[in-house]
């Protein structure tokens, strides 16, 4: 696979990486290479310029906040996936990025291209929807921050200017006492997720006190499933409210459920309320 | 001690660089002087080329040369099919290296940009401008035999490319007398061969003497050597081939392609080398494809469980031209083999070979006898369900009872030997096939949907007797030879015609001469691959190598155990009737402590000081070996699956594979190639499977797509085995190459259509994945 010509840089600094990115039309940025390298090899795309961020050390590592963590864009899914500080504070997180691709993808493929790259079926964007994480973003104009759910537009489409890059990711730990779950069906082949429920549960009094659920995969962009949170909320969280709740999501999906040769649009939502289903019910007996 | 080292599972000696990544493959070597090519290939299924002007690409950086089709008119051959199966009316339409007039599917070669550099030759490849008129496209192989189908080549009308038939018994009668019939069509989807190392060839043509070296990653350099010839028209004494580690073909890389014609084009255009290896992307658009049948079959019994016949007609996709041996693999490697495990003694088929717009199809793994155990394996689960008899049970009823020399079948071939009763029994012992059943029931009680497959298999293998392969249209032998040489030392080197690429042959043919003369297994070294170096051989296909090449290595060593039984009487002053052989020592009856060792004969024999009147000196000999027969291994395969009927899920729970493949060099080997097999066949019922769209557009043009086998959909495979020799064999030896693929994808189709029995399921077609199964539970819970 011979991708075409381009010109490589590898910046040490984020002002210079987002210099090079300004002052060069058609420049992308190379972070993990495991989105944009095999793109380039069958010449989907030709970047002229290559801004390889690899080396930037202050985009790398996992510190924990006031009620949170902040992640640097480089961190790899495999060190998402070990941490003990993801694990304890966003573990759906964790498990999620120690859920993608394999253990190749895991060690080379970083959180910040697998936000930036906006693929629909990238397991991160759910989960950081549902943990109402926040993106900060640095460009020409300085810093700037974006909600996850704000950041996607579309199919491999988002918020990020010609000269932005991703630096780092921020998400509050889930509330004490709730319970989470990232449940995924993977395409036999990529990996990828046809459909991927992000989950957490928050319980008190043997009642749901809050919900967050998030279903990526079924639409361009991840889908807040909201009729499964309210069916949620204050619910007994028997087996019968989960039944109900999980079957509440083929409500939320806005119409633009994606079709392929593996799975339709019509397969992807229905099943997506088995999934819903297991994600909750893999969350609430984490509860407690 | 050393004889113990015929059925010792020691380690494959290839292991440590293969893994290591030591190994030296066509694409790591590099000539002086050597350049690259490119080759443009058609985006449409089909098309009229108006027009290619290729001026701006000559004109780019690097590029020393672009060709196409026109330019090789008067030098190179069309490529040649091998297989030219007689009373078919086969027609073998041109099939040239670059396309001239028309591209008949997506990837045909239009033209070729040589650069120095490959990057520069991909680039140049942008800047030659092709007109095309684009025709219809069509793909379903028996669509493409209808009337107003889209036709590919001009002098073959419906796409048809041959019908063949067999029969045996009368069907006819047999179907018209029946208490019970049932039917079915079964679809073998195409599948990629996938092997890890994709194809690549270095052609190097000396114009000073007239050489021309092909390296190249061919399961079979011989025949690679006598196509080159025939399409360069350069004299197979000129043309060496050497096939240095290949890394797997599954058959994919036995036919001669139009890339290693154009690389030879090429580098005798210009008198350098040329090298060309294909991207994974072309493997998936280029390479041959497997299977590619709609099978339309039938079966008739007796009330009581007795198999009176089978029908069938078969349209088998070719793809866009006929590839080598194309023809003989839905033919003889399939229909020969209708009568599968059983005595059915009433068989008519039906054989279409089809053109239809997709890659060439020609053998992967199993070839033929995959798509023959799948119908007749799935015709007697519907059997059996129709009759009310447990699958096992019916099976029992009919299977050929164990013999050791000789069955008969209705389709014309002798099965060597065999006992499948004895393979069934011990699979269902290992699986506890009761206490699964009774496992079934309470699951199904709980609404849980528990299926069991069972398969029987039996395949013809070690192909073959050379005189069958003229009477059934082969363009050659299927005969092997070896030489083995013993240096002063004592230490061994075999040569080989037969090409292995992955297999472990240089262990198990090491294991051989050991086993036979009592040389220590690491002083034996198996040269192979190499035209120049090695004797004629038709390559590595077919589960043919162990069978039959390694029928000429122990024939071969046996002469130089005669040869060296004489010279140790002369040197023992004995005769040579009085000589003994034990454990690599010969000795006067009665005094093994005054023995010759093999080695002492060899430095002896090397030296040649003191030899017997008229005996030549040397310790070498060389043996062919031309099968009396095709070994036909076989066995039984079980597997327990669960679907989840909510989301159409299937889970693999257990797999157990008994395999008779006759005695084992090395078990450990054996283990290996059924774990193989197995995760091949299974692949194609859950997972794998070519996705064309209506114009011909390859829909699983990536990994991302299309989906292999990976280990955590598997739980352990438990194999076990029995040994039934071949009669004819010199060591009883069978082949087990394709085994577990042939068994594995019927056992986990019937698995899943026996969990779905409950629920009205009756065809799926495969690879059953998610979404078809569960489409396939709701239509038949609406009753649709
Ligand atoms: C075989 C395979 C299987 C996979 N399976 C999965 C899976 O199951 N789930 C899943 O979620 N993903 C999967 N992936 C994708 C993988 O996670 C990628 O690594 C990830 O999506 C991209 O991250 P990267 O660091 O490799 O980015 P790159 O490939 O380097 O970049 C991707 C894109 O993002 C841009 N970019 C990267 N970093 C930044 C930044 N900091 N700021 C701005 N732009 C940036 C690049 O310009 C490019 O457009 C798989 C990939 C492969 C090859």
């Amino acid at each position: 696979m011979f991708p075409a010509q381009t010109e490589y840089h590898r910046p040490n600094s984020v002002t210079e990486a987002v210099d090079l990115l300004a002052s060069n039309e058609g420049a992308k940025v190379l972070a993990g290479g495991h989105s944009l390298i095999p793109l380039m090899k069958l010449r989907l795309v030709a970047p002229t310029v290559l801004v390889d961020i690899g080396r930037i050390e202050a985009l790398k590592g996992i510190e924990a906040t006031d009620g949170g963590l902040s992640i640097g864009a480089l961190t790899t899914q495999a060190t998402i996936a070990a941490s003990d500080l993801v694990n304890e504070r966003a573990p759906l997180l964790a498990e999620a990025a120690g859920m993608v691709g394999d253990p190749a993808v895991r060690n080379r493929g970083t959180i910040g291209g697998n936000i930036s790259h906006s693929d629909p079926a990238s397991d991160l964007p759910a989960v950081l929807t549902a943990l109402g994480a926040t993106l900060k973003v640095t460009g020409k104009g300085g810093d700037r921050s974006v909600g996850a759910s704000d950041f996607a537009t579309g199919l491999l489409e988002n918020i990020l200017g010609e000269d932005e890059i991703l630096t780092s990711v921020s998400v509050s730990s889930i509330p004490s006492g709730a319970g989470s779950a990232y449940v995924k069906f993977a395409h036999p082949a990529s990996r990828y997720a046809v459909i991927g429920v992000a989950a957490i549960v928050g319980v008190s009094d043997g009642r749901c006190s809050s919900a967050s659920v998030v279903v990526g995969g079924v639409e361009t962009t991840p889908t807040r499933a909201s009729s499964v949170e309210s069916a949620l909320l204050g619910s007994d969280l028997s087996d019968e409210a989960l039944d109900k709740a999980a079957a509440a999501v083929a409500g939320d999906f806005q119409g633009d459920a994606m079709s392929d040769i593996f799975a339709s649009a019509e397969y992807r939502q229905a099943v997506a309320a088995v999934y819903v289903r297991r994600a909750l019910a893999a969350a609430v007996s984490r509860a407690g | 001690m050393t004889t113990r080292i015929f059925g010792s599972g020691i380690r494959r000696r290839e292991d440590p660089r293969l893994i290591t990544g030591r190994a030296s493959y066509t694409d790591d070597i590099k000539l002086p002087g050597m350049v690259h090519a490119a080759i443009l290939r058609s985006p449409y299924a089909h098309a009229t080329i108006t027009s290619i002007d290729t001026s701006e690409a000559a004109g780019q950086p690097g590029v020393i040369a672009v060709y196409t089709g026109e330019d090789t008119d008067g030098v190179l051959n069309g490529l040649p099919c091998a297989w030219l199966i007689p009373n078919s009316d086969l027609k073998t339409p041109d099939h040239p290296a670059i396309a001239k007039d028309k591209v008949r599917y997506v990837g045909d070669a239009v033209a070729v940009v040589v650069a120095e550099s490959r990057y520069q030759a991909e680039d140049a490849l942008e800047f030659i401008s092709v007109e095309y008129e684009p025709h219809d496209a069509v793909l379903n192989p028996k669509e493409a035999t209808q009337d107003g189908a889209p036709q590919l080549h001009d002098d073959v009308p419906n796409n048809v490319a041959f019908t063949w038939a067999v029969a045996g018994g009368d069907a006819e009668a047999a179907f018209a007398d029946a208490d019970v019939t049932v039917s079915d069509t079964i679809t073998l989807q195409r599948l990629i061969a996938n092997p890890m190392e994709p194809r690549s060839a270095i052609a190097q043509w000396v114009s000073q003497t007239g050489d021309l070296t092909l390296w190249s990653t061919s399961q079979n350099p011989h025949i690679a050597r006598f196509l080159t010839s025939v399409v360069t028209g350069v004299g197979e004494h000129k043309i060496r081939v050497i096939a240095p580690e290949v890394g797997g073909g599954f058959g994919s890389k036995i036919p001669f392609y139009a890339d290693e014609a154009i690389a030879a084009f090429c580098s005798m255009q210009l008198g350098v080398p040329v090298k060309w290896t294909e991207t994974r992307s072309e493997n998936y658009l280029i390479t041959t494809q497997g299977r590619d049948h709609i099978e339309e079959v039938e079966m008739a019994a007796t009330s009581d469980g007795k198999i009176t016949g089978l029908r069938t007609t078969v349209y088998a996709g070719l793809g866009a031209y006929l590839s080598t041996a194309s023809p003989g693999v839905p033919t003889i490697l399939h229909g020969l083999m209708y009568s599968g495990s059983y005595d059915i003694p009433n068989i008519s088929g039906t054989v279409y070979g089809v053109f239809n717009n997709g890659t060439p199809v020609d053998a992967y793994r199993g070839a033929g006898r995959p798509e023959a155990t799948m119908l007749i394996e799935r015709l007697v689960d519907l059997m059996a369900a129709k009759l009310g008899m447990d699958a096992v049970e019916f099976r029992r009823m009919n299977l050929i009872p164990k013999f050791e020399n000789g069955h008969d079948v209705a389709t014309g071939l002798t099965y060597d030997s065999g006992d499948y009763h004895a393979t069934l029994d011990i699979c269902l012992n290992a699986a506890d096939y009761s206490a699964l059943r009774e496992k079934q029931a309470k699951l199904r009680e709980q609404g849980r949907y528990m299926g069991i497959g069972v398969s029987t298999y039996v395949e013809i293998c070690g192909l073959g007797p050379s005189q069958v392969a003229g009477a059934v249209g082969f363009q050659g032998g299927l005969w092997e030879s070896a030489i083995v040489r013993f240096h002063p030392t004592g230490k061994v080197n075999v040569m080989v015609g037969s090409s292995p690429h992955g297999q472990g042959e240089e262990t198990t043919f090491a294991q051989i001469v050991a086993h036979e003369v009592g040389v220590d297994v690491d002083d034996v070294e198996i040269i192979h691959g190499d035209t120049d170096l090695t004797p004629m051989g038709w390559g590595t296909y077919g589960s043919r190598t162990t069978a039959v090449s390694g029928a000429a290595v122990t024939l071969a060593t046996r002469k130089i155990k005669e040869k060296s039984k004489a010279l140790a009487a002369h040197l023992l002053e004995a005769a040579a009737e009085d000589i003994e052989y034990e454990d690599g020592k010969f000795f006067v009856r009665g005094s093994p402590d005054q023995a010759k060792t093999i080695q002492d004969i060899a430095l002896m024999a090397n030296v040649a000081w003191d030899m017997p009147e008229g005996m030549e000196p040397g310790l070498e000999a060389s043996a062919f070996y031309d099968p009396p027969n095709f070994t036909y291994p076989f066995g039984a395969h079980l597997a327990v699956v669960e679907v989840d009927p909510a989301t159409g899920e299937i889970d693999l729970q257990k797999y157990y594979a008994v395999d008779d493949c006759g005695p084992q060099i090395n078990p450990m080997i054996v283990e290996g190639q059924v774990h193989g097999g197995v995760v091949q066949g299974v692949g194609p019922a859950l997972w794998e499977g070519v996705v064309y769209d209506d114009d011909g557009q390859l829909l699983t043009g990536t990994m991302l797509d299309y989906a292999l086998p990976r280990a955590d959909g598997f739980p352990d495979i438990h194999v076990q085995s029995n040994v039934t020799p071949s009669p004819h064999h010199p060591l009883g030896l069978k082949g087990v190459g394709e085994a577990g693929t042939i068994a594995s994808t019927p056992t986990v189709y019937n698995a899943v259509m026996d969990a779905l029995r409950p629920l009205g399921v009756t065809r799926i077609d495969m690879p059953f994945t998610p979404e078809k199964v569960w489409r396939a539970i709701n239509s038949a819970q609406n009753g649709a």
